[in-house]
């Protein structure tokens, strides 16, 4: 940032992230690490432990780890909707992509530009870039809900046909993909398209942090969006 | 009238006291009470036997193989006898055209009534011609006896999914039988072969109750297809603990660990052989240090190698699996992304070096 940058800073922060949306951020980011890392070993466990098996639970901890952190992203992200409803604008923002605003698709391929370095500088954003939400939306949102499906469904088929696991969700997804195994199959394939997103989201935040004009990381801790100059902003809404 | 059940067993030469024993040791296989074993005795002296006819479609008869093998004699003889009585080209006498006639016998005379039990499946493609029986394609026989019948039992994993003629690329397009025939009660009974015990107890249940069992979504008995090999699995204590086979003849192998890492299908696969067993509650594979390879799922031929935890994804090549494919993808993006940091920072440094002013 340079000396001139700062001189120019002199639009109002604004409000983007309220509280409940910040915390709902980090322990989501928390849960979908501890179902990564655990869902990976489901897959793969480790090498054999040695001893009497009434000595070890290493496999049920790692599974257990995994159930506790998917009821806390399939909670987290119900009571997200919810605060969609009842916070400010910005709440609403990553559930309702304005997919047929041609303006918004402008922004799109603005910001496509931006990252191939085909222009010398974004548009500026009081919510999300466009090319931001569209991932967001589409990787995070759809696989979350896809996870949270096909999680339960490989869930209820624990806690058996009686359970209500079971009957909102094995009872219709099992046949729908066939059997139990294309179910664990597809489980595994959208955690690496979910993986593949935090790869990106990581580092485009950090970037944008650095090269856009208004702050990121640092919005998701405090929920104040910053801004680099005081020309006007590039939102729909 | 009709012969009842007691009465086509007493013919058979079986004693009123076997006659009970088999009516609690049906009861116990149904899951019910002491309470039950009385009902089922008046219910099978008071009913009309129901008769069965048993087609035989593209198969490799390994169901009856099963059925005949039955733990209790008795009960195998009972209903075999009450089975055979009308059309099964397997085991029944007659052959030829009398055996044809007796499919026409029986529809005419229970038309409506009878149960249509079907091992096998039809082959579509060519017409049929895959699988002819009595100079006509099997399925021109499996829709005219089920045009007629009172409900179909599926047999094993070909009549209720397609089993290995039905594997990629089934060339006869074998069809499973709920997919030709919609009109009628379906119960599928999967497996490559069903365990004998739940052929004969799901039998057993129709002929007495006059009804199906309950059955799951799938069109299942829930009495015995409602948990998983691996939901009562002896070998897993072992799976919990975290101890695996990691190859056929390591200490682990030995010592009986959990199959899970050697492909085993029990955490996907719902069948009774973990707790019914096999050949007279012997054994079942597990026991025998062999993974479960989820013989009675929806295409379990296709679902990739037998001896591997995750399937294979052949759309993504040869040996490809969730993680493999997976990983490649992280990758991609994992190196696109520093090779885009570097050329974010050499552009970053290039801005810096420009002549002030240009910037903004
Ligand atoms: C970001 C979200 C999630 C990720 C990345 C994830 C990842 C995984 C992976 C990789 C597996 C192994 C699949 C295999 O057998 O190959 C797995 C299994 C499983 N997951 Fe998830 N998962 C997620 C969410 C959930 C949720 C919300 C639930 C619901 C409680 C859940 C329940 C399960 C269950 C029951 C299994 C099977 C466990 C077993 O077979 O022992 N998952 N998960
Ligand atoms: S051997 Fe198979 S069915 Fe048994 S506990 Fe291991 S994975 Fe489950
Ligand atoms: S253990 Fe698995 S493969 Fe073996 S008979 Fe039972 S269901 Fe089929």
């Amino acid at each position: 940032m340079t000396i001139q940058d700062t001189a120019y800073r002199s639009e109002p922060a604004v409000y983007v992230y309220e509280a409940p949306i910040r915390i709902w951020h980090w322990v989501n980011a928390l849960a979908i690490t501890v179902l990564c890392v655990t869902g990976y070993f489901i897959g793969s466990p480790l090498p054999t432990v040695a001893g009497e098996a009434s000595d070890h639970f290493l496999m049920g901890y790692i599974r257990f780890a995994h159930f506790a952190a998917g009821y806390i992203l399939a909670i987290g992200f119900l009571f997200r909707i919810y605060w969609a409803f009842v916070g400010n604008e910005h709440a609403r923002q990553l559930f309702l992509p304005p997919l047929l605003n041609r303006h918004w698709w402008s922004g799109v391929l603005h910001e496509a530009k931006w990252y191939a370095f085909l222009t010398k500088e974004p548009l500026k954003y009081v919510g999300h870039n466009p090319l931001a939400l569209l991932f967001m939306h589409f990787m995070l949102v759809w696989g979350t809900v896809f996870m949270i499906f096909t999680g339960f469904a490989l869930y209820g088929e624990g806690t058996g046909m009686g359970s209500w696991q079971y009957q909102w969700f094995s009872s219709w997804i099992i046949p729908l993909f066939g059997q139990s195994q294309d179910v664990h199959t597809w489980h595994h394939l959208i955690m690496w398209v979910i993986i593949c997103f935090i790869i990106m989201h990581v580092y485009v935040a950090i970037r944008e942090d650095i090269m856009s004009r208004q702050s990121m990381v640092s919005t998701m801790i405090s929920g104040w969006r910053t801004f680099k100059d005081n020309r006007k902003t590039d939102d729909d809404i | 009238m009709t012969e009842t059940f007691y009465e086509v067993m007493r013919r058979q030469g079986i004693t009123r006291r076997s006659f009970m024993k088999y009516c609690s040791l049906t009861a116990t296989a149904l899951g019910l009470g002491p309470a039950f074993v009385p009902k089922i005795a008046h219910a099978m002296e008071t009913k009309p036997r129901i008769p069965i006819l048993w087609l035989h479609g593209l198969e490799c008869t390994c169901c009856s193989e099963s059925f005949i093998r039955s733990a209790h004699p008795l009960a195998k003889d009972v209903i075999l006898s009450m089975v055979s009585l009308d059309y099964d080209d397997t085991i029944m006498a007659a052959a030829g055209h009398q055996a044809e006639a007796i499919i026409e016998e029986t529809i005419e005379k229970y038309n409506g009534n009878y149960i249509l039990a079907v091992e096998g499946n039809p082959p579509l493609n060519q017409d049929g011609m895959s699988c002819i029986i009595g100079g006509k394609p099997f399925l021109d026989q499996l829709t005219h006896a089920a045009e007629h019948c009172k409900a179909i039992i599926s047999w094993g994993s070909c009549a209720s999914y397609g089993c290995v003629q039905a594997a990629a690329p089934n060339p006869t397009q074998a069809t499973p039988v709920h997919k030709v025939i919609h009109n009628k009660p379906i119960i599928k009974v999967p497996g490559c072969p069903p365990i004998a015990e739940v052929m004969t107890a799901v039998v057993t249940y129709i002929l007495t109750f006059e009804r199906m069992p309950e059955l799951d979504q799938q069109g299942r008995p829930k009495m015995f297809y409602s948990q998983r090999i691996h939901d009562k699995c002896y070998r897993r204590p072992h799976f919990d603990a975290g101890q695996f086979v990691e190859s056929w003849d390591d200490e682990a192998a030995r010592k009986g660990y959990c199959l899970y890492k050697m492909g085993c299908k029990g955490p996907t696969t719902y069948n009774a052989c973990s707790t019914i067993r096999w050949n007279e509650g012997t054994s079942f594979p597990i026991q025998a240090g062999h993974g479960c390879i989820g013989c009675s799922e929806d295409g379990f031929w296709d679902k990739g190698s037998w001896y591997a935890r995750l399937t294979d994804i052949p759309q993504f090549g040869v040996e490809a699996n969730a993680d493999k494919v997976g990983a490649t993808a992280a990758a991609v993006v994992g190196t696109a992304t520093a090779a885009h940091i570097a050329a974010s920072a050499v552009k970053r440094a290039m801005q810096k070096d420009a002549p002030k002013g240009d910037q903004e």
